[in-house]
């Protein structure tokens, strides 16, 4: 076992353990976090791969640092929901069935 | 220079001179990127016409380095598409998001927002890169969700919410995807993924970004996101996502599945695809069927219309590819996606039209509207004569060329599902239809301006043009196509 | 002994992941995250890939964990910061496991292919720059990049789309009560010189070794943040027009500088060899401006007058 491996295997877990998390969590934080860990796993993953071989190859570093900061966005973005969900609902989990939208009544109004 | 860099520049420099100047001259530049916009496209379309397909190699530096970029007639016509919804939306975005009809947050997010999207549309319409791909469609998920959460209210929050787990999934998902092509075959550009031999772990790469990816197009069963998400957008807004958002996930699962990797498809893998397809179609409707609001009839009706797109596979894909029927289902689903876009966003605008005028989308508040506001129901009629796949729309050529397709494939259950889509369609669309056309009306509504109405029925009548003169759309959608089959119509 | 310490780094990693998913409390769960993302950066030096390191330690670890802790603080003001148990356990696991497993299987069929290696070393002499990374995620791949920073502006402005009506013209995040005197306003008066040179040289230094617009960003973004949390600087306010020209200078640099490429050269985005070093810094140092405003934007979060719901 090289230490490539390790690094890959570890992603490959992380990868999953994430998933579990998104798909499992309820608190809607706590699944902005797991999303954080499958990405920085499918990236452990991608560098292990792209470190075979002769000399690291720059192509997927390169991609990793702008899947991280695609997801920093995507972080921000999902915590800022967060907050005004919870703000508006009074509680930070979704429920199981999305419910019907109310009606936009004064959408033509002001 | 060169077309396809102008239709992806314009909007990118709009969103940006959107943001960076005062609100009145933002909104402005908005409409004058979004003018530029629609006439680099019509440049595009005559140069691909002209010339065929209209490649660019960013910076100089060709695949496997760079970044290869290539508008064939299926990509130009998508442009095509959005250049056309957008345009409308544009339009009827001038009055229905007014600072003094949505507030100053809402006027001041959406031009901007609307500039990101078709710049990540167009990006994701062109790109040979997956991994380019990807952030494409990073930033088309982003502008989407918060155009749906612009609506501030409760039920939009949460829409988005949910809207947004899914995308974020979706999106890793599609990345696992991209990671492992990456790490089998040493390159992202699609043609040169083609020419590789193919690696064991092809089919999980594959099988992992079409997961993610129908995650994004909310193919059934992973739907739910969409209708609450799409209902809950201002007017507008809804057009965008439900018209135009989708197709682009669906057009990178069409590249990956008859272009990148082809000769992986499994038919058990194809016929799956189908299945989801048929699944939405069935379930979309009855669902549509059920729905109290216009809109979210309207939205019900998109989960429905997409699942069409996917029976495209088992009868063109794989090794249906190169059998005389496949250049019919293919570009019967592509006229799918094409007149779906066009109906879609004439009904949606429809909608909020008749919102702005009564205050409501409830089908009992809308009685008799078709009396007051005949135009806007006539455009409301047009789009449904599409969406049912009545002669002469563009939704009728779609489901002709596919119907006849899967006949010749001997896959005669698929022209079933087609047919009983279509029944339902009619089903879920005659409640809306009869409730307009009735002949008492309860609610004086509010007048609404000719201008404003004329933008719908615009796009609705489109979508009919398109099927009258489905032809050239046809012969153009050839450029550049893979196993491009020679018999036409 | 290396593969000793890779396999002891791996079960930290993992173990500290695992009390981040499964562990009770939220804001642990947060905390272990911080500490994951810099476990993870020592992982990518053992990679041999700093500017990964680098961008994991200052946007994985650092930024996300800032806003994440920022909002648990929102949340918790809410009373929302509960942590909700979890729902369906067996299925979920059932489909973390599968997608590990698949991976874990894929890394060994994988093959070893042929990388743009002959063409990058090929290219390198054109780039402009010598740290490879730097030549593809600013010339090579700029398209990426291009793109990436937009993404960025769309997440803040979506960020924004979330103010509450009443609140769209009041200034950027919660008001702030910094005690005078206190070790944050000295703190604040210390790092901020301190940082600048930093993330300049970041910026400076990616062009030939590690670093870059993105980090360098970071560190500057982490300046402001630090400055306003001791009072030093008010937030802006969300109708300030300068600092939208902050937020999109970056961006539209690098957009006209592809334009102007296509024109000069042929190609959108082509930066010919005798300017490319110029060019790629010019790119850099209008985008590391757009970046470290745009991430303290989004770290400050959308207007919010304090009051409660």
């Amino acid at each position: 076992m090289t230490g490539l491996t390790v690094f890959a295997l570890t992603g490959a877990a992380l990868v999953g353990l994430g998933f579990y998390g998104l798909l499992a969590a309820r608190h809607l934080l706590r699944r902005v976090v797991a999303f954080n860990l499958i990405g920085s796993g499918l990236f452990l993953f991608f560098g292990a791969a792209g470190a075979r071989g002769v000399g690291p190859d720059p192509v997927p570093q390169a991609l990793i640092i702008t899947g991280i900061v695609v997801a920093l966005s995507a972080t921000a973005l999902a915590v800022g929901l967060v907050v005004v969900h919870a703000r508006a609902a009074g509680h930070a989990v979704l429920p199981e069935e999305p419910e019907e939208p109310e009606e936009p009544k004064d959408e033509g109004a002001t | 220079m060169n077309a396809l860099v102008a239709v992806l520049a314009l909007p990118l420099l709009g969103a940006l001179a959107a943001v960076a100047l005062p609100p009145r001259a933002g909104v402005r530049a908005a409409l004058l990127a979004t003018a530029l916009t629609v006439a680099a496209t019509i440049w595009l379309l005559l140069a691909v016409a002209r010339r065929g397909v209209q490649g660019v190699i960013l910076g100089g530096w060709e695949p496997p380095l760079g970044i290869g970029l290539a508008a064939d007639g299926l990509g130009a016509a998508f442009i095509a598409m959005s250049a056309a919804v957008m345009g409308g939306v544009a339009l009827a975005a001038r009055q229905m998001m007014a600072p003094d009809v949505v507030g100053a947050r809402a006027a001041f997010g959406f031009w901007p927002l609307m500039l990101l999207l078709w710049a990540a549309l167009n990006a994701v319409f062109v790109s040979r890169d997956l991994f380019n791909l990807y952030v494409g469609l990073e930033l088309l998920s982003l502008a989407a969700v918060a155009l749906v959460a612009i609506g501030g209210k409760e039920a939009a929050l949460a829409a988005a919410m949910r809207y947004m787990i899914f995308a974020l999934a979706g999106s890793l998902l599609y990345l696992a995807g991209v990671v492992l092509a990456y790490a089998a075959h040493g390159t992202l550009d699609i043609g040169l993924l083609a020419a590789r031999d193919a690696a064991p772990s092809d089919g999980l790469a594959l099988a992992l970004m079409t997961a993610g990816l129908l995650a994004k197009t909310a193919i059934f069963p992973f739907h739910v996101w969409l209708p609450p998400a799409h209902a809950g957008a201002p007017a507008p807004a809804s057009a965008l996502l439900s018209g135009l958002v989708p197709k682009a996930s669906f057009l990178i699962i069409l590249r990956l599945w008859f272009e990148a990797m082809p000769d992986r498809a499994g038919f058990a893998a194809l016929m799956l695809l189908a299945g989801l397809g048929a699944g939405a179609v069935i379930w979309g409707s009855l669902q549509a069927m059920a729905q109290a609001r216009l809109k979210m009839i309207v939205a019900y009706s998109t989960v429905a219309q997409l699942g069409y797109l996917l029976l495209v596979f088992p009868i063109a894909g794989g090794d249906g590819a190169a059998q005389p029927w496949a250049a019919g289902a293919w570009t019967g689903a592509m006229f799918q996606v094409l007149s779906h876009a066009l109906a879609k966003a004439a009904m949606f605008l429809s909608a909020g039209l008749y919102l702005a005028a009564v205050g409501s989308d409830r089908l009992g508040d809308l009685r008799g509207l078709a009396r007051t506001m005949p135009m806007t129901a006539f455009a409301f009629a047009l789009a449904a004569v599409t969406l049912m796949g009545l002669p002469p729309s563009g939704g009728f050529t779609a489901k002709y060329l596919m119907m006849t397709a899967a006949f010749a494939a001997g896959q005669w259950y698929w022209a079933l599902v087609m047919a009983l889509g279509g029944l339902l369609a009619a089903a879920y669309l005659y409640r809306p239809m009869a409730v307009l056309f009735a002949r008492e009306s309860l609610i004086a509504p509010r007048p609404v301006t000719r201008a404003a109405q004329a933008v719908p029925l615009v796009l609705a009548g489109a979508s009919i043009l398109l099927g009258v003169f489905s032809a050239p759309p046809f012969e153009f959608m050839q450029i550049g196509r893979p196993d491009a089959a020679e018999e036409g119509l | 002994m290396s593969l000793a310490l890779d396999l002891a780094l791996c079960a930290l990693i993992l173990g500290v992941a695992l009390a981040t998913v499964a562990g009770s409390g939220l804001f642990r769960a947060i905390v272990f995250f911080i500490v994951y993302g810099l476990l993870v950066a020592v992982g990518w030096v053992r990679l041999g890939a700093i500017d990964v390191a680098l961008a994991e330690a200052a946007i994985g670890a650092g930024l996300t964990g800032v806003l994440l802790l920022a909002a648990h603080g929102r949340l918790r003001r809410l009373g929302t910061a509960r942590d909700a148990s979890h729902g369906a356990h067996l299925l979920s696991a059932l489909a973390g496991a599968a997608l590990a497993a698949a991976l874990a299987w894929a890394w060994f069929v994988l093959p070893l292919p042929e990388r743009p290696g002959p063409e990058l070393a090929a290219a390198m002499p054109r780039a402009g720059v010598e740290n490879p990374v730097t030549a593809v995620l600013l010339n090579f791949r700029a398209w990426d990049t291009l793109l990436e920073s937009i993404v960025l502006l769309a997440a803040l402005i979506g960020l924004w789309m979330l103010t509450r009506e009443r609140d769209w013209s009041g200034r950027l995040g919660l008001p702030q009560h910094s005690r005078a005197g206190g070790v944050l306003a000295s703190f604040g008066r210390v790092l901020p010189p301190v940082g600048l040179l930093i993330g300049v040289w970041l910026v400076w230094a990616g062009a030939d070794r590690h670093g870059g617009a993105f980090q360098g960003g970071t560190v500057l973004a982490a300046v402001g943040l630090v400055a306003a949390m001791a009072g030093l600087v008010r937030p802006p306010r969300i109708g300030a027009r300068l600092w939208h020209v902050a937020l999109m200078i970056g961006p539209a640099v690098f957009v006209l500088a592809g334009l102007a490429g296509a024109i000069l050269a042929g190609e959108f985005l082509t930066l010919p060899p005798p300017i490319a070093k110029p060019a790629i810094l010019t790119i850099e140092i209008a985008l590391t401006a757009s970046i470290a405003a745009t991430l303290a934007f989004l770290v400050l979060g959308p207007p919010e007058e304090g009051r409660a719901p």
